[in-house]
């Protein structure tokens, strides 16, 4: 592990991107390293612990990640988190379309040496 | 042989009903300068839109297919019968038979050929044939419900075979979205029934291609991280395939747009949950050593997908009316805007209390991480957003229950508090779905010919 001072901590979304598909109540959200060399970092941190906080609020019944080293990708799996979902939930967004912004946003602590691999506008934590 | 007849071109050209309808043209043109075998698809078909359909069949028997088929197909449907380019869709939807009917209308219309056109049917199971097989599977849950529709999804094999039998265009209901591309490639490289890893490899082109732009920039631009060019004026999908099943993603020369590694690999994991068991009719699709490669500009090469035998079961979607969904919204804005809108909420929360659970949101607040339950809301402190909408919603079996939401939100306009405008409120009956496998050997499909 990085010492504090050598290491900067940023959101997630500045290491990978993602998309969120649903089907039925459950939803799912890829999250694709934007470098191989940054996969290991997010594999490491963004693990079903840190995601099953972030997503408390809507409850999930289960929380599972698919890693797919091959693509530097992964693919977060939660159960029963979309009030039902696209017939049922009373959500304007009722498919949870929006739901890979708040992924998004899990912190990354990031090694100094790594962080010209981060992409868009700078925001740190 | 010559060399361009070792690639299939499929292009897409709709990835949900309600899709660009100038999209088609383009596309046509690029495959047709390619040369070689080609074929359009379009995916028109979601679980609401299928219901809706049969919905709209109950009112008019001669409608129930995709509403737009016609401003769709009518720009294309001259150059794709003059250069063999082969039609396959799903936009039949609840009325496979009408749809096909519309388009020979339209071909004669244009001054064509009546095209050959194949039907498929089988999709439908909701008459009494399938009742105690669903019935045994949905039990209590599906006799309270008034059924709207119940469609089992359909795979491949029928368009092979209406397509090998000649027809220039194909036309179905629920067939399952990847099936539009892996029929068109069974039918050209004569692929054996159980070639899995050829078949899961076509699945995964139409997977990445059923969504039609969401693979060549569609819903990936975010300004200053993800910037895409053209987005007026986007690409649609073209999959060229190989004999082995591969394939590269491409779209029409000089259209707005971009196919990289990162679209290509938001499309592949799009909807899908293991990813070495994606099941669709056809085959379950493997991607779990899967290789996304750029090879050139805009075009992004597909390789390492398997495939698995089938499974035993088709999916079967029962949709049911289910009631009434209510939303009213209301605008505040300047001074103190957001604590006006909170205390409308919570007067319409006293208001309607009784009448069924209400959701609200503070728009430009929060409005769309948050719960039903309001946990989220609750946890967002009290802020001064000066431009606030206020949205609530509820659902109720009755009509006349859920008719409340809207009085009560008008009545804001004098009870409520201070400056309130803008009210819309909306009333619409609800859908539900329920899903359950049926054996294979209870789907009979058969393929009917119109020439």
């Amino acid at each position: 592990m990085a010492a504090p001072d050598s290491a900067l901590t940023v959101p997630l979304w500045r290491a990978a991107h993602g998309r969120t598909g649903d089907k039925g109540n459950r939803s799912n959200i890829s999250v694709i390293a934007w470098h191989p060399a940054l996969y290991p970092l997010i594999v490491e941190q963004i693990d079903e612990a840190a995601i099953a906080r972030r997503f408390a609020h809507r409850r999930p019944s289960a929380v599972v990640r698919h890693l797919l080293p091959n693509l530097h990708a992964m693919n977060v799996v939660l159960d029963d988190v979309l009030d039902g979902g696209v017939n049922d939930a009373l959500n304007l967004d009722s498919h949870g379309k929006a739901l890979s912004f708040l992924l998004l946003e899990l912190p990354l602590r990031v090694p100094l040496s790594l962080a010209p691999l981060l992409r868009g506008p700078e925001s740190i934590l | 042989m010559p060399i361009s007849s070792l690639i299939l071109r499929v292009g897409c050209a709709a990835g949900f009903s309600g899709d660009r309808t100038d999209a088609a043209p383009p596309v046509v043109d690029a495959l047709v300068a390619a040369g070689g075998p080609a074929v359009l698809i379009f995916e028109t078909l979601a679980e609401r839109t299928l219901a809706l359909a049969h919905l709209a069949k109950r009112h008019d028997p001669s409608t129930g297919y995709e509403p737009l088929l016609e401003p769709m197909l009518a720009p294309v449907l001259a150059k794709c019968l003059r250069h063999g380019v082969r039609i396959v869709s799903n936009f039949g939807a609840a009325n496979p038979r009408g749809a096909a009917l519309r388009i020979r209308a339209l071909a004669l219309a244009q001054g064509l050929a009546p095209p050959r056109i194949a039907v498929i049917a089988g999709d439908d199971v909701s008459g009494p044939a399938h009742r105690a097989a669903l019935h045994e599977r949905l039990g209590a849950a599906l006799d309270a419900r008034p059924i709207v529709s119940a469609n089992a999804y359909l795979g491949a094999e029928p368009i092979a075979q209406a397509l090998k039998a000649g027809a220039q265009i194909v036309v179905g209901g629920r067939i399952a979205d990847p099936s539009l591309t892996v029929g068109p490639a069974l039918a050209h490289f004569g692929w054996a029934a159980d070639a899995w890893d050829r078949i899961g490899r076509a699945t995964m082109a139409g997977h990445l291609l059923e969504c039609g732009t969401q693979v060549s920039g569609g819903y990936y631009a975010d300004p200053g991280l993800k910037d895409v060019p053209g987005m007026a004026h986007l690409g649609y999908p073209i999959a060229e395939i190989d004999e082995q099943g591969d394939c590269t993603i491409t779209k029409p020369a000089g259209s707005g747009g971009r196919v990289d590694e990162h679209t290509v690999k938001e499309q592949l994991l799009y909807e899908v949950h293991d990813p070495a068991a994606y099941l669709t009719p056809d085959v379950v699709a493997d991607i779990g050593a899967a290789q996304v490669e750029p090879v050139g500009d805009d075009r992004v090469r597909l390789t390492g997908v398997r495939g698995h035998p089938r499974t035993g079961t088709l999916k079967v979607n029962v949709c049911f009316e289910s009631g009434w969904l209510a939303e009213g919204e209301i605008s505040y804005a300047g001074a103190r805007a957001e604590a006006r809108a909170r205390l409308a909420a919570d007067v319409l929360r006293e208001r309607l209390r009784g009448v069924g659970a209400l959701r609200a949101d503070l728009i430009g607040v929060a409005s769309v991480f948050g719960d039903d339950a309001g946990h989220w809301l609750a946890g967002v402190p009290a802020g001064d957003a000066r431009d606030v909408r206020l949205r609530v919603a509820l659902r109720h079996a009755e009509r006349a229950a859920a008719e409340q939401l809207a009085r009560e939100v008008t009545a804001l306009y004098c009870c409520g508090p201070a400056g309130g405008g803008g009210v819309r409120t909306a009333l619409r009956p609800t859908l539900g779905t329920l899903s359950c496998l049926l054996p294979r050997e209870q789907v009979p499909t058969h393929v009917e010919m119109f020439d």
